[in-house]
């Protein structure tokens, strides 16, 4: 007698909404005999770490703080993964479209009423579609693989901050301290009351809600479809790839260039070195556990901060480690693309044929 | 759809009530939350801070309660961090590294009760105190017995960031060994990163490929100092005493050592009289403490701690002039020494450094 996985025909309906549960499920059970064979309550670690953090105002406001740019760059991954382009270099967008945003508060520091907010999150998202751009030329030029240009351009991007931080863009009182000058006024974004909240969280639901329209309801996102998973069948339908890869690239590097911006001008109100904790990477994963969706792409991204909220609360709490934390984070990884196993597959018992 | 949503958002509003109302009574101990920018396994910057924390548990016993967070990254994810500890109950928190000046700031006025630590930053509030140690005085040290244990002639130096804390370290060695030999040679390899344990192994064996035969460095791994012992040269702890690392390739380490000043500080919340402040100590005040002399001579070991004593009793500062730049000119004569606002903005290098300071 043996288990064996055979396709189904076709996706089951019932396990796309039953796999993440099931995923969840699964981490917790998982979690609870980690917790308890660390010696902990695990009904207490199970509540410090999920629920903890959305029951509180305070981590409420956090969470959306952290969700805000994994959702931005998220959806634009997710168009772009749909299509086959495979853009690994957000985070180098994303600290480009912080670069470019920063130059109105810190070359022009006293121009602080509303329009250079505007401005702002304009270039902002121009820097990361510019620095996009480069791998879609390429890419559409010379056939370059933009998984490796994309990622190599994200240490490049990553060098030339350090540069304009440390040098040109340094903030004269900060005795030559790696930092900018604090941003003013309409040079940071406005915030929900008093609170952390800023406006990336409201761009954030725009950009998921335009691009559920514009994937499920328009020409465009049945282009994006058709040429990702056929492509030639794409070319028949007189889609060109090219302006696809385009397209792709220089959405995705715009949002990715957004959230740079608004990470600066919201939670970090100057320019430093250390611009994001590896969002752009870390939206990856976003984008595929939201499978590709940008309704999914949103709770998705609000999953993975509350476990990074959670991770958080833990070590304070429980007195776990930084690196417990990162397990349990993977075990959730784990189990929602094993699960996913099952929306395509079916397990069988196969029973030995008794002769 | 509307009802119940309000009533999900009242639900969660009373909830969240409910939790929140936990005021401290005075029987309470006293919360101390620690914000570490590294991996308290680093066996070295995180690791020393650690161990200040565990200084303030043995001394205070069941008067304090200590919490921390471990691998912080300097940005917005560190306001959260140091919400949290605020937060949950905590009377007094101290950030660890210097990325967390405006953060910590940041907290600090929104909970003006709450007393704050940073180290290493130059930006005080009323509830927030800056503290450092003189870790160039151990520097100098190191210089010194470099310069009588090296072949070569020439060092390596393992670099972080080109920030004034760690290029007035660079010139402090260099000053040390140019005591001892005037033509002593000084590399620099810039790895930026606090800690990287892959690129600090391999700037450690560059600058030893290149003929350095003394390995120090500024970075908290113990990795340079383990190629070092795998190669057969030697080098200098940092942050910690990593003899255990490196039997036979340390020299001695330049150790941060907190307790003191953790245990003072926490006292004085205790009992009321804590004030904000800016704090640079050094040996003198026990802040900064040299590991073991090893693997040397003993009369190389008598011209080290000959040095320590003298800088522990301020008897000799390490930057007395004459010291000149490295474009030549004269940065401060015959007979005096560089002031600290020099030295807390020190963005030059002394003369006879074979590098250009990033810029």
């Amino acid at each position: 007698m043996r288990l064996v996985l055979e396709r189904r025909a076709e996706r089951s309906k019932l396990m796309t909404w039953l796999s993440p549960l099931l995923a969840v499920g699964l981490t917790l059970v998982t979690g609870a005999v980690i917790f308890s064979l660390m010696g902990l309550d695990p009904a207490r670690a199970l509540y410090v770490y999920f629920l903890e953090p959305v029951l509180w105002w305070w981590s409420l406001e956090e969470l959306v703080v952290k969700a805000a740019p994994l959702v931005l760059i998220g959806v634009g991954l997710a168009v772009c993964f749909r299509a086959n382009v495979w853009n690994i270099g957000a985070e180098g967008q994303l600290t480009m479209g912080a670069l470019f945003g920063s130059a109105l508060p810190i070359l022009w520091h006293e121009f602080q009423s509303f329009p250079v907010m505007v401005l702002m999150l304009a270039l902002g998202a121009l820097g990361g579609a510019l620095y996009a751009a480069i791998p879609a030329f390429l890419r559409t030029r010379f056939g370059t693989n933009e998984i490796l240009t994309s990622l190599m351009l994200v240490y490049v991007a990553q060098l030339i901050a350090d540069w304009f931080i440390r040098g040109p863009w340094r903030d004269p009182a900060g005795f030559n301290f790696p930092k900018s000058v604090q941003f003013e006024g309409w040079q940071l974004l406005p915030t929900l009351g008093d609170g952390r909240i800023h406006l990336g969280a409201g761009l954030a639901l725009v950009a998921v809600a335009v691009l559920y329209v514009v994937m499920s309801r328009t020409l465009k996102g049945f282009e994006v479809r058709v040429v990702g998973t056929a492509p030639r069948a794409g070319t028949f339908a007189g889609f060109s790839s090219k302006r696809m890869v385009w397209f792709c690239l220089l959405l995705s590097g715009g949002l990715a260039g957004l959230a740079g911006i608004c990470e600066v001008a919201g939670p970090s109100g100057h320019l430093q070195p250390a611009i994001s904790p590896g969002y752009g990477f870390t939206a990856i994963i976003v984008a595929f556990l939201g499978r590709l969706n940008p309704v999914g792409v949103l709770v998705a991204g609000v999953m993975l901060g509350i476990s990074y909220l959670g991770g958080e609360a833990a070590q304070i709490d429980l007195g776990i480690s930084d690196k417990t934390a990162q397990v349990f984070q993977g075990i959730l990884l784990f189990f929602i693309l094993a699960c996913d196993t099952l929306i395509l597959y079916r397990i069988r018992l196969l029973r030995p044929h008794t002769a | 759809m509307r009802t119940l949503f309000k009533l999900a958002v009242t639900a969660a509003m009373l909830a969240a009530g409910a939790f929140a109302a936990t005021p401290a009574s005075a029987a309470d101990p006293l919360k101390v939350g620690f914000i570490y920018v590294g991996p308290i396994g680093d066996h070295g910057w995180s690791y020393q801070h650690d161990q200040g924390r565990l200084a303030i548990e043995k001394e205070f016993g069941d008067k304090v309660e200590t919490v921390y967070v471990e691998k912080v990254a300097e940005g917005p994810d560190a306001e959260r961090a140091i919400t949290r500890l605020a937060r949950q109950g905590a009377g007094l928190i101290f950030t660890t590294s210097f990325g967390f000046m405006e953060q910590t700031l940041a907290v600090a006025k929104k909970f003006p009760e709450i007393k704050f630590e940073h180290a290493t930053g130059y930006k005080q509030a009323d509830n927030v105190a800056t503290y450092s140690a003189r870790f160039y005085e151990g520097r100098y040290v190191i210089g010194q017995i470099a310069a009588r244990m090296s072949k070569s002639g020439v060092a390596g130096y393992v670099a972080s960031f080109p920030i004034p804390e760690v290029v007035r370290g660079i010139n402090a060695f260099l000053l040390g060994a140019q005591s001892i030999n005037p033509d002593f040679k000084l590399m620099v390899v810039w790895v930026n990163s606090w800690f990287d344990p892959g690129k600090e192994a391999d700037a450690a064996k560059v600058l030893i490929g290149q003929g350095a035969d003394i390995i120090t460095q500024h970075t908290d791994s113990t990795a340079p100092l383990q190629i070092a012992e795998e190669q057969g040269v030697t080098g200098f702890g940092q942050a910690s005493d990593m003899i255990k690392f490196a039997p036979k390739a340390q020299l001695t380490a330049i150790i941060d050592d907190w307790s003191a000043y953790y245990i003072e500080r926490t006292k004085a919340v205790l009992d009321g009289t804590w004030t904000s402040g800016d704090v640079w100590g050094g040996m003198g005040a026990e802040m900064v403490v040299m590991a073991d002399y090893t693997n040397m001579p003993d009369d190389v070991k008598a011209m080290a701690e000959e040095t320590e004593a003298k800088i522990t009793s301020g008897e000799f500062h390490p930057f007395t002039g004459p010291i000149y730049k490295q474009d030549g000119t004269l940065a401060v004569e015959e007979g005096k020494v560089l002031d600290d606002g020099t030295l807390l903005g020190m963005n030059w290098y002394v003369q006879g450094i074979d590098d250009s300071l990033p810029q």
